[in-house]
């Protein structure tokens, strides 16, 4: 059914195209370069130089060593001393100032007397996230700060500490969490959106009718328009992984074989599903649209890449179930990360070698080689 | 000769129009798309932590380890999925992601607790995802340290730290997020919509025609531009309305702000959009040199990752973005009922890029032409 030499001419003929085409060509060997980087140097959860201004109505030393404990730990930025309490409104309201700490006139009194002094922290909340970090920092702060007032020096041990680990990525790094999700991401999108184009193209500029007219079987078709992307696609992810691992110190501590069969299934069912948007769509703007909607959004945002599912709604957590990425997330962060293998990951190995035959499935069954 | 121009660009619009709707299909996705899309994504797009799965080892099993381990159910921030007495099970749920959090009191921790001792509990997280095991961290001490005081029955400490959280008192991360969320569909749609807007026609062969036609270069970018700012105000339209009526983010400022800001922010995303489709050869070119541009600029927009932690060159960098502005703005008007004066260097910044980037794509058009 399928003729190796029909379908290295059909593969041969997508190679050239793709390759007069050097900017895609570019772009497809750059886009995960520049992602990379951004997500290495530029951007990460990681809370530090908050911007704070401090209300000091008490004006002693122990409020003075209090803002110095904030000030020793490295996470805030003094940027401003207020004079009123009028001033902390206006300041809020813009974007200079994320947290106000407000030492009222009693404060040092009351330590002395062995009464609860008491500190304010207001917080910029409308970013929650943020907030709520820096609030677990001052509390933090507050806490230490005050064990030293009460006890004086004195070593006592409390009666029950917790001794906090973390796993996998010991330091709470977060390019270590995006790194291996970066992976998945670059095969979605390289391979989705670089072949919604394929099939359109060929309609739109009428090469379809000379197609047509030459022998090749839709298998053929389909199969030889994938293979050059497939080496596209693999090429990304070993030189995203490469340059994670060795650019950002990206642990990887499993299988690189496994991973390399992995990614090869996946890539498939996404290439095949971008093919599938390709036929459907027959114009390339209404095509990469719907395969941007349908595959890439869903990548990011559904997919656990950055945000947690566990604290979605139940229906939305029942639609990511439908993520193909949300599974090979699984696979990256585990074969990087956790170093686990076949043990561990044999379900989520399964659903992709089940995604890559449905992609195929799809793509061959929708494509019509007949002009309609 | 200002009549005649108008009816040119009028005409041209009518053209732009024409091919956009031919395909019935591409309605529902200008219009209906960005609103699933903020709806299905508006829930998706949340950093709160809470429900952790958590798995616990209780070698005490006394009744303080049970109390200790109901404060942290009873917090909401975690919840048990599994108890074992065996570590090697606890390993097994967190290789296998069953588990997020884990939990391992030891055989003596009553006795310690109570002697004077000191008891410590293992709290081990997973931190594959490193946002979540951050936040949970400071969750998991503070349950601990509060179980600890209780035990003690000391006094208060001697600082009490009071919290308050301005603008979002529960600090509810949908809030902040919806709204930017309805920032980045605007600007997608935006930029995907005109990127190949000027390359089809490249493709298919008609911009020759449009060359021949007395259209100057900027009534063609205008003809290019004002359809597409239409449908991207449509769309600031709908996805608002949705964010205020189906999440109920409040909306503390003036809508009219708003609508302003839009413009100018709609009109920065159509220059480059437009200054994409000058410069590709094929729409798969524009459509790869789009993500290019989109995916920097969400990432660097402020919407996932704050501007502040950046690096001083990257906040530098961020200045060009128009999404970084706007969301500063919409997220301004939304929970803090911002206006102008808190405002103003941001709509400073989407006039000038909305300037230069639509004249930087008229000039490169002029080029191409000639």
């Amino acid at each position: 059914m399928i003729n190796p030499g029909r379908l290295m001419a059909m593969a041969r003929k997508e190679a050239i195209q793709l390759r007069r085409d050097t900017r895609s060509l570019i772009l497809a060997f750059l886009l995960p370069v520049i992602l990379l980087i951004i997500f290495g140097y530029a951007i990460s959860w990681d809370v530090r130089n908050i911007k704070t201004a401090v209300l000091d109505q008490d004006q002693s030393a122990q409020s003075r060593e209090l803002l110095e404990a904030f000030r020793s730990s490295g996470y805030f930025t003094f940027q401003r001393q207020l004079r009123s309490a009028s001033e902390i409104a206006p300041l809020l309201d813009g974007v200079s100032v994320q947290l106000v700490l407000v030492i009222p006139p009693d404060f040092s009194s009351h330590l002395n007397a062995g009464q609860p002094a008491e500190l304010q922290a207001i917080v910029d909340g409308s970013d929650a996230n943020t907030a709520t970090i820096i609030l677990n920092y001052a509390r933090a702060i507050v806490q230490t700060y005050s064990l030293k007032v009460q006890f004086q020096g004195r070593q006592v041990t409390p009666p029950l500490r917790a001794e906090t680990r973390v796993w996998f990525n010991e330091e709470l790094v977060s390019r270590n969490m995006i790194v291996p999700g970066l992976v998945a991401m670059i095969m979605m999108i390289v391979s989705s959106m670089l072949t919604a184009t394929t099939i359109a193209r060929e309609w739109e500029r009428g090469t379809m009718e000379q197609l047509a007219a030459t022998p090749v079987s839709r298998v053929e078709v389909i199969l030889g328009k994938m293979l050059p992307y497939v080496a596209i696609g693999l090429i990304d992810m070993v030189v995203i992984s490469l340059l994670g691992m060795f650019l950002f110190d990206v642990p990887f501590r499993g299988n690189p074989l496994l991973f390399m069969v992995l990614s090869f299934f996946f890539l498939i069912g996404a290439l095949g599903l971008g093919i599938v948007f390709s036929v459907l769509g027959r114009s390339q703007l209404l095509a990469t649209q719907v395969a941007m909607l349908a595959t890439f959004l869903p990548a990011v945002l559904l997919s656990g890449f950055m945000y947690a599912i566990t604290v979605m709604p139940k229906a939305l957590q029942l639609i990511t179930y439908l993520v193909p990425a949300r599974y090979f997330l699984v696979v990256t962060r585990g074969i990087f990360l956790k170093g686990v293998g076949v043990e561990v990951l044999y379900v989520q190995g399964l659903l992709m070698i089940l995604f890559a035959a449905i992609g195929l499935f799809l793509a061959v069954r929708v494509f019509k080689k007949e002009l309609v | 000769m200002w009549a005649a121009s108008r009816e040119r660009v009028r005409e041209m619009v009518r053209k732009e129009y024409l091919q956009l709707f031919r395909d019935p299909r591409l309605w529902r996705i200008m219009f209906i798309a960005p609103l699933i899309q903020l709806i299905v994504f508006g829930y998706a797009v949340s950093t709160d932590v809470h429900d952790t799965a958590t798995f616990v080892i209780d070698h005490s099993n006394s009744r303080a380890s049970r109390e200790l381990v109901d404060g942290f159910t009873a917090s909401g921030y975690f919840r048990v999925v599994g108890t074992s007495q065996r570590p090697a099970d606890l390993v097994r749920a967190l290789d296998k992601g069953d588990a997020r959090v884990g939990i391992e009191i030891p055989v003596d921790f009553s006795a310690r607790l109570h002697d004077g001792s000191g008891a410590v509990v293992q709290v081990v997280f997973d931190g594959t995802d490193s946002n979540t095991a951050t936040v949970a961290q400071g969750y998991a001490e503070r349950i601990v340290q509060n179980y600890a005081q209780r035990v003690s029955g000391d006094a208060r400490p001697a600082i009490e730290l009071r919290e308050r959280a301005w603008f979002n008192p529960n600090l509810v991360s949908r809030d902040y997020n919806v709204p930017a969320v309805a920032g980045a569909i605007v600007f997608l749609m935006c930029l995907l919509l005109t990127a190949l807007a000027v390359v089809r026609e490249r493709e298919i062969g008609t911009l020759e025609q449009l060359m021949v036609s007395p259209l100057a270069a900027y009534e063609l970018i205008a003809g290019k531009t004002i359809p597409f700012a239409l449908i991207g105000l449509a769309d600031v339209f709908l996805v608002t309305a949705a964010a205020v009526l189906w999440f109920e983010v409040p909306f503390m400022g003036s809508f009219s702000l708003l609508l302003l800001a839009s413009l100018l922010y709609i009109l920065s995303s159509l220059g480059i959009g437009l200054l994409i489709s000058i410069t590709s050869k094929t729409q798969q070119d524009a459509f790869l040199t789009t993500f290019l541009i989109f995916m920097p600029a969400i990432l660097l927009s402020g919407f996932m990752f704050p501007v502040s932690s950046m690096p001083e060159l990257f906040q530098w960098l961020t200045l060009v973005n128009p999404m970084r502005h706007y969301l500063e703005i919409v997220r301004g008007i939304f929970l803090k009922g911002a206006g102008i004066p808190a405002l103003w260097h941001q709509f400073l910044a989407l006039l000038a890029l909305g300037v230069v980037m639509l004249g930087i794509a008229a000039s490169r058009f002029r080029k191409t032409v000639a």
